[in-house]
Formats: C-alpha cells, structure tokens, sequence
C-alpha cells in the first residue's frame, strides 16, 4: 500500500480548502486512488488560521486524519509554526516563500522548498489563484498526481469563467515545481 | 420501482457527507423538508434548497425544531416522501414529534449529524451520544429503526435504504451520521436512475368504503396508506386510536396498537440484521463499532492482527433494532467484545444485555470532540485477548 498524507494550511480566504480538495479530487475522480479530505471545521472567520488534511491512497483510507504528515503546503507562518513539528522524519515541505520564512524548526532530514506563488499570482492579474499555483506546485515537486488529472480537477471547481486563468497559474505553479524538484 | 431521474445526480463526485446525504434524499424520492438548520447539519438542508426548486418540490425553514418536525409529517399525509435533519441540541426538541411519528405510523427519515452533548456542547465537533436518545427519548413504548454511515458514500447508500425502509415498515427511520462523516470529503459514486430501487408507499388499492386506515392482518402488520384529498376517511392522531383511527382510549386498544407498533418492528428483527464481519470466524476477540469509530478500530485491528491476535471486527450499518441473535451466537465462541463508542458506554449496554454475563464485554468510551486514538482500542484489545 502506498499511502500519502498532506496537511495544507494557511490563512481563511487563501483558498487552503479549495487547494485540499482539488489536490484530492484529483487522486480520488481523476486518478482511481483513494482520497479523503478533513477540514478544520470551527467557527474560524475570515484572515484566521485554516487548515486541510488529505491522505491519498492506493487502499481503502480507514483512519481519517493526518498526525504526522509526509508532506506540507504551507501559505502562512501561523500554518508553519503550527505544523512543521509534526512532520514525518524526511518529510517535505512545500511554501509560499514570501509568506514563510523556513527555521531551524525544521526536522533534520525534511527537504523544504519554496515558491513566489504570490508574486507569480500578482504577474497572472489576480492573487486569488495563489491556491491553484500551490496545487500545481504540489503536482510537479512531488509527482503524486498527473498534470492531466490536476488539470481536470481545477477545472472541475473553479467558477465558470476562470477557466483559463487558473489553467494559467495551475501551469505556472506545476512547471516552476517540475524544475525545483530537479535542481533541488 | 425505479428511482425518478429528476433527483439523480449521476456521476463521480468528490463531495463530503452531508452533501452526499441530502443526494440520497433527493434520489429516494424525497421532496419535502422543513429543517431548522442546525451544525454540523447545515450543508444537507443548504444543498436541499438549493437542489430542490430544480427536482421539483419544497422546502420551507421554520420556525424552530418543533415546528420543523411536525411540518415534515403534514407532507407525508399529503403524500410525499419527507426528511428531518438535527443534531443534538434539535432531536432534543423534535422528541414529541418523534412519538407522533410512531404512533400515526407516518414515514420519515430522520437525520442526527451527532455533536458533542449534552445541551449545545460542542457545534463544529464530533460524537455517536444520541444513540439511546433515538431510542428512548420519546415517551412510551415505541420502536424506530437506526443506519450509521461510516463514509460519504455510505451517507448516500445508506439514505436511500432509511427512506426505503421508513416505508416498509411505517416508521421513523433514523441516519445516524456524527461530525466526521458530515465534513469528511470523499468519492462518492450516484449510479444512474434506473440501478436505484426506490420503495414506493404502501397505498391501499381498496375502495373509499372499504378502507380502514389502520386495519392490518396477522401476516402484515404494517397498515396501508392513503394521501390526505383523494376521497378517503382518513383521521390521523396521537392518541391511543382503533383500525379507522378514531380515538379509543380502552385497555384492549392500547394494547393491541401497542403491541403492533413494536412487532412490526420487533419480529422482523432478523430481516433488519445489517452488518460487516470482517475475521469474526475463529476470532478471539470481536471489536463491535459503528460510523466513524469504525473506521477507527480497523486502524487498531490491523496493529493488533500484526501482532498476532485473533481479532473480528462486527460493525452495525443497522444500529436498531440491535442484532441480539447474532451476538449471542458470537458470544458461544469469543472471548470478549470490545466496543468503542464515541460516547460515554451507550450501544456497549446493548452488547452486554445481549451476552448476559456470558464473556467478557469491555467498553472503550470516549467523551467526544475528536475520535479515539486507535492506541486506546488497541489497548483494550490486547487486554481483552489476555
């Protein structure tokens, strides 16, 4: 069995759980895996810490939550400080870099790797889409899912519309992750 | 029959439970909800009416969850297929209305999204502690029926099974989901129209004259229905009632009303048996769970099999009528049962009046807001199995 948990976090409005579920939509619709998603579910407003566990599996996915999880997608330093203890030994993790400043927290082995997932919004016309950078950064650094399966997932939750924008930025985050898990 | 297309969202969705639940509504059939929204519930009356204008029928939010509960049994006379969804704070409300239910005979699904209790406890955060309430928090002798879902697509499946056998059987049919599998995301298959059996009401086929609206036979307690409009007497109420349903407050009534309202239920218990064994045969030790806590144990089965005991997993899709035989006959080769429950000791009663004594039963309680660490059930297993 190969089983990978996630745990992705970040601030309310960021799109943390959007990124989560299109992250496992794409494993559970559009890859046959298994995947199951829990979100923080609390009376958290807007620009409060938010947070999202995913296990993708080969097998059938008995106990829900992630304790330690394999990797991190972090969009805030609150999400960082928060989770970066529980990673598992060899772990990665997988930032916003003008978000997240990485620390000597991190556990000796994990391998951390950055993206100017902001800045790269800013250029495509609109922040928003930092979230779909980040999956597809996700994508191309670890290699869990295909470009098509994450490209079907995206297009599958995004509003009508946006299409072609968030194709844009899901490209942009993928290509830039293809290359850092080379080089890095 | 066949499921009506219209309420049939075919396909492979990546959806959560409550979502998933209200999909099940809409392809059994249901049209009508009258709901007070109410965490961790709220997504399944959201999508409902948001759904519902486009499948064609009605929801209205109501004033409160007495309002609701009562709302819902007026669409059924109407004859239509109804849902009430709570969760703790709201059942507590509804439990009246529930009593109604059993005693006119009126088909519904009642959904419990379980929270930690008492009282408003704890909204946004999980618990399995309403399962004696269902079962005895409306006054009188009654009988209900109880699925628990462990997985989104159980929430759907398990629906339209609760909605066929509410009118089956004429009674309250409870979905007991909790938190977790509410907000829990995952694939969730909706075959097409024509794969979904769906029960239709028992209309009667008798002409007005004929017809008694609670005559049964010894073979078939479950009486036939008629809608409220098409010509027939019909006269629906809570007291104590005779075959035309008429008020008949004697001792020989109550005691044949009462006693058909739980046989109906009771002598069919073995056909309600519903239940996944999984290495129960040669076991030395059998963990008995429901919903999420379920797919917790497995968690802790898995290490413990890994250790080399022999460990069965019996988990109830049918919670009640509870599966009295089957343990009793489980309990001639085992140990000892193990039951972990997101409550503080509720369905381990059940399991120990059913073994009288017999084996061992150990209670894994937990006072809810999370789920168990499966090293808690594990511990208990391991001591179980010594």
């Amino acid at each position: 069995m190969t089983k990978t948990q996630i745990r992705v976090g970040g601030l309310g409005g960021q799109g943390v759980i959007l990124n989560a579920s299109i992250i496992g939509k794409a494993a559970s619709i559009f890859e046959g895996k298994h995947a199951t998603l829990i979100q923080a579910f609390g009376p958290e407003a807007r620009g409060s810490a938010c947070s999202a566990q995913v296990t993708i599996s080969t097998e059938d996915i008995g106990y829900p939550y992630v304790k330690n999880p394999d990797v991190l997608v972090l969009m805030s330093q609150d999400a960082y400080n928060q989770f970066v203890p529980s990673l598992k030994p060899g772990g990665l993790v997988l930032y916003e870099e003008e978000l997240v400043t990485v620390d000597g927290r991190l556990p000796a082995g994990a391998k951390a790797i950055g993206i100017p997932a902001t800045r790269f919004a800013e250029e495509l016309g609109r922040r928003l889409v930092l979230n779909i950078i980040m999956v597809g950064f996700f994508a191309g650094v670890t290699g869990l899912l295909s470009y098509e399966a994450v490209e079907k997932a995206v297009r599958d939750s995004v509003p009508k519309g946006t299409e072609d924008l968030n194709m844009r930025a899901l490209k942009k985050g993928y290509e830039f992750g293809r290359t850092a898990a080379e080089t890095k | 029959m066949k499921a009506d297309p219209k309420g049939v969202l075919t396909g492979v969705h990546f959806i959560d439970g409550d979502h998933a639940a209200c999909e099940g509504a809409l392809a059994a059939g249901c049209r009508f909800v009258a709901g007070y929204p109410i965490t961790p519930s709220t997504e399944i009356v959201e999508r409902f009416a948001a759904r519902i204008p486009k499948v064609g029928g009605v929801f209205i939010q109501m004033e409160d969850e007495l309002a609701a509960s009562i709302a819902i049994q007026g669409g059924v006379w109407a004859g239509h297929k109804v849902m009430n969804v709570t969760s703790g704070p709201g059942l507590s409300l509804m439990m009246e209305h529930l009593g109604y239910a059993c005693m006119t005979e009126t088909p519904s699904v009642w959904v419990d999204v379980q929270r930690g209790g008492p009282s408003t406890g704890l909204p946004t955060l999980p618990a399995q502690a309403d399962m004696m309430q269902i079962k005895w928090g409306s006054h009188g002798d009654y009988e209900i029926i109880a699925l628990s879902p462990n997985s989104p697509q159980e929430c759907f499946d398990l629906m339209i099974k609760a909605f066929n056998l509410s009118e089956e059987y004429r009674c309250p049919v409870f979905l007991m989901m909790d938190e977790v599998v509410g907000h829990m995301t995952e694939r969730v298959e909706i075959p097409a129209a024509d794969q979904i059996e769906v029960t239709e009401r028992k209309w009667t086929k008798k002409k007005p004259k004929d017809y008694k609206a609670y005559e049964t036979t010894p073979e078939d307690l479950v009486p036939e229905m008629i809608k409220a409009g098409d010509g027939y007497r019909v006269h629906v109420t809570g007291l104590t009632h005779d075959e035309r349903g008429y008020p008949k407050m004697d001792v020989p009534t109550q005691a044949q009303l009462v006693t058909r309202l739980l046989d109906k239920i009771r002598k069919n218990a073995d056909k309600l048996v519903d239940v996944r064994m999984d290495g129960c045969e040669g076991a030395d030790v059998i963990v008995v769970s429901f919903g999420i806590t379920s797919r917790v144990a497995t968690a802790a089965i898995e290490t413990a099999r890994a250790q080399g005991l022999k460990v069965g997993h019996l988990r109830l899709i049918i919670c009640w009528p509870f599966p009295v035989k089957l343990i009793q006959d489980l309990a001639k080769t085992v140990k000892a049962f193990v039951v972990p429950e997101l409550n503080m000791g509720q369905m381990v009663l059940e399991v120990r009046k059913a073994v009288e004594g017999k084996v061992k039963v150990i209670s894994v309680p937990h006072p809810g807001g999370t789920v168990h660490e499966p090293e808690t059930i594990l511990e208990q297993i391991v001591e179980a199995a010594r």
